[in-house]
């Protein structure tokens, strides 16, 4: 770790910040939280499961828009937790930053597909 | 950089790692991390599984059919186990930020505290995962 860091010398790859996430983790977790037991609920309701009951639980427009949050707050949630888990293993701050853009194109790449799944529905 | 000078502990030994006896509450915090990176690392997995069960009755079929006849080379009770993996994962994750949620809100952080609700997390996500284990694979 340089013991500059500020200007050219700037770590580009700490966290900078320790609340946001600590508060982000939390509340992401939660709407996810939430979302599972929704869900959970919705496939015990009495009615054969198939595709019928499945598709229909995801066709309404209010659940349309939880799955949408969910999937933001997933990918959200992922990237605080993956990039902590490159800031403690991973030191050479190269290879770091090379691993969090994957994860970036990663996350983003997935939370696309996913969207892209619930509105053609 | 406020504290450069604090010690760093590098290049542990796959041994060390293996003989370190971490405490209950440990275990679950490893494992919360390992179960997060399991679910990161499958993800495009999870967004096919979404895919082909919602997108239409044909693709219904072919996420069924993925549980029995396997996906190209990978044979259905291999793709039954990832599930069961992630089954797993799901679990543990969920209760274990519960339990963070738990005792943030409660400040319930006393050494005591901290091992019986670490050896709940561990239990209840071992259980559940055994009983949708065995929904998953057919025994019941």
């Amino acid at each position: 770790m340089p013991s500059t860091n500020y200007g050219s010398k700037r770590l580009v790859v700490g966290a900078h910040y320790g609340m946001r996430d600590w508060l982000s983790q939390r509340v992401t977790a939660t709407l996810m939280a939430l979302f599972t037991v929704v869900l959970i609920v919705q496939v015990l309701l009495p009615g054969p499961m198939g595709y019928d009951k499945w598709a229909g639980i995801f066709a309404a427009q209010w659940m349309k828009v939880l799955t949408f949050v969910v999937i933001v707050s997933l990918a959200w949630h992922a990237w605080v937790g993956m990039r902590d888990v490159w800031m403690d293993y991973v030191k050479p701050l190269g290879t770091r930053l090379a691993l969090q853009v994957a994860t970036i194109v990663w996350l983003v790449g997935c939370a696309g597909w996913a969207v892209q799944v619930l509105w053609r529905l | 950089m406020a504290s450069s000078e604090r010690p760093v502990y590098r290049n542990l030994s796959l041994g060390q790692l293996v003989a370190y006896r971490l405490p209950m509450a440990g275990i679950v915090s490893i494992l919360h991390r390992v179960s997060g990176a399991l679910m990161f690392l499958l993800l495009p997995f999870i967004v096919w599984l979404f895919d082909t069960s919602l997108t239409s009755e044909i693709s219904y079929d072919r996420f069924a059919s993925a549980f029995i006849a396997g996906i190209g080379v990978l044979p259905g009770w291999f793709i039954k186990l990832v599930v069961w993996a992630l089954i797993w994962a799901y679990l543990h994750h969920f209760i274990a930020g519960v339990r963070h949620l738990w005792m943030d809100m409660t400040h319930s952080v006393s050494l005591q505290q901290g091992r019986s609700s670490a050896l709940f997390t561990l239990a209840a996500s071992l259980l559940l995962t055994v009983l949708l284990g065995a929904k998953l694979f057919g025994l019941f």
